[in-house]
């Protein structure tokens, strides 16, 4: 182990459900509280903190609690911290903290991602909602054609893939049935029912070729990763995970005028910062916030060829928890809720730990990859247990 | 989509493209240096960083680079199914528009369709939509 590389140590994680009661602080709390046990750590041993996107003022429920409140909230003597969403998407908190620790800057990161859309739902007055019409930067290039959603935006780039490479809907499919199937094997998982091709298959379309199953729910939950700096190892008692390569390229930083979407940059220049190769990989992580999300994922990251990410996931053996590459395998977002991001990173530390339970992979797996965002914005890491 | 377009507030960059329909044109910032053009708007080119920019019609045309027919309600007032295309425009390489694709069955829409702007007013903005060429 090098003294200056990054580590996870503790993680973390609050209940997960939907509209629930409990006070997001104290959601986060929860997950903090469990992230310091694992690690062995108290809260006077964290000295930075991480978060993205901050606390968003026009729409709590999206990230109802910033850095700055949970630093005062919890009595952290923070000596670097930072939050915000102009970074490489959720996971761009991550690297922010490694390199942070890689720098010297702070020994141990609390980096949190706390969701509340699905109470903000439920309780208007104290949450008000997203503003779907308001026109403000960049949405008004969507907002207008009432492109308003992700689900639209991510759809066009599945319709190429539909029509350039003749991904079909049984193939898409893949990645929601197999989140379903490992989100039963999940206690925390939101969705806990199973899922048949038929129902797939006979569900209403949102925005063509994406259906309702290919969409993630509102979600409340949140989720802590603590980052440790090489040389602070012998304050923390679990197995660290190293993260060994970084990445989060963009081409344009633009729903529509990029060609391609920001997992295939970011999945090529993974690459470039370690001596490992996807072949070395024993589990995917992959953002599928949309299912279409982790076919690109698939692709950007050099599983599969570009435009072969349906054909490799076909009938779903080789993503299975028993196959070639499992992927998602607490759920991801279709199964396992909307933790926006760090829910990838949580798993991966799981599995390398060999601490999923019923969800176990067998193979003593040591190298993981995870990620976050694929739209304009994409953040890939790679994980490994020395 | 019956009820009122949401409206784009204007500034000195979008006001040309937003309005450009009055005079039946669709407008894109271009770069008087090398040419390249710029979008969205700004008052620099990406390109060679020059600040020498201005609006230039295109000729309106184009090819749908890709689509989706939506579905979901995504607020009360909205009409369901529509079709959102992003369209490649002819004469800007590398400028995309997301608009809406009228005049036509959702079903009749593909990839590689040529397509023609037809602008829809409202309180003095000129919303780009595009109909396909028979």
């Amino acid at each position: 182990m090098r003294a200056n590389q990054a580590f996870f140590t503790g993680i973390g994680q609050s209940q997960v459900g939907m509209k629930l009661t409990r006070h997001p602080l104290l959601l986060t709390l929860d997950a903090v509280r469990e992230a310091l046990d694992e690690a062995g750590l108290t809260i006077g041993q964290i000295d930075g903190v991480s978060t993205y996107p901050g606390k968003a003022h026009a729409y709590l429920g999206f990230s109802p609690i910033g850095a700055d409140e949970l630093i005062d909230a919890l009595g952290i003597h923070a000596r670097w911290h930072a939050g915000g969403g102009e970074i490489t998407s959720q996971l761009g908190a991550v690297v922010a903290a490694a390199t942070a620790v890689h720098a010297g800057l702070a020994r141990h990161v609390i980096c949190f991602r706390t969701v509340y859309e699905a109470a903000a739902l439920a309780r208007p007055k104290e949450y008000p909602p997203l503003q779907r019409d308001s026109v403000e930067g960049f949405s008004q290039w969507f907002v207008p054609f009432e492109a308003l959603s992700a689900a639209n935006w991510t759809a066009q780039y599945a319709m190429r893939h539909v029509k350039r490479y003749g991904l079909t809907r049984e193939q898409l499919a893949q990645i929601a049935l197999t989140g379903r199937n490992n989100a039963m094997l999940n206690p925390r998982a939101l969705v806990r029912e199973p899922l048949t091709i038929d129902q797939y298959m006979s569900a209403r379309m949102i925005s063509t070729p994406l259906c309702l199953y290919d969409c993630d729910r509102y979600t409340d939950a949140s989720t802590v990763l603590i980052v440790s700096a090489g040389n602070a190892l012998d304050e923390v008692s679990c197995k660290p995970v190293r993260i060994a390569a970084m990445a989060g390229a963009v081409e344009r930083h633009s729903w529509d005028q990029a060609e391609w979407m920001a997992s295939y940059a970011t999945g090529a220049d993974l690459w470039k910062h370690t001596d490992y190769k996807p072949s070395d990989v024993d589990t995917a992580q992959l953002y599928d916030g949309f299912s279409f999300q982790a076919i690109a994922w698939l692709e950007g990251l050099g599983f599969c060829e570009v435009g072969e990410g349906g054909r490799f996931i076909e009938g779903g053996k080789r993503i299975a928890l028993d196959g070639q590459l499992p992927i998602n395998t607490f759920g991801g977002q279709l199964g396992g809720g909307r933790l926006h991001g760090f829910g990838f990173a949580h798993e991966a530390v799981v599995q390398l730990r060999g601490n999923g339970g019923e969800r176990q992979l067998s193979g003593d797996p040591r190298v993981a990859v995870c990620t976050s965002g694929g739209g304009p914005l994409a953040t890939a890491l790679l994980l490994a247990r020395d | 989509m019956a009820a009122p377009r949401p409206k784009p507030r204007l500034d000195a960059e979008n006001t040309a493209f937003w309005t450009g329909g009055a005079q039946g044109r669709l407008q894109i910032m271009r770069c008087r240096e090398c040419l390249s053009y710029i979008h969205p708007p700004r008052p620099v080119c990406r390109t060679c960083l020059s600040d020498n920019v201005k609006p230039e019609a295109v000729p309106g045309t184009g090819v749908i680079d890709t689509f989706t027919i939506n579905y979901q309600k995504w607020h009360p007032a909205m009409e369901v199914p529509f079709v959102i295309a992003r369209v490649a425009l002819d004469g800007a390489p590398g400028v995309y528009l997301t608009t809406n694709i009228v005049g036509c069955p959702v079903g009749a829409v593909d990839i590689g369709d040529r397509v023609r702007v037809t602008f829809e007013s409202q309180d003095g903005i000129y919303f780009p939509l595009f109909e396909k060429i028979a």
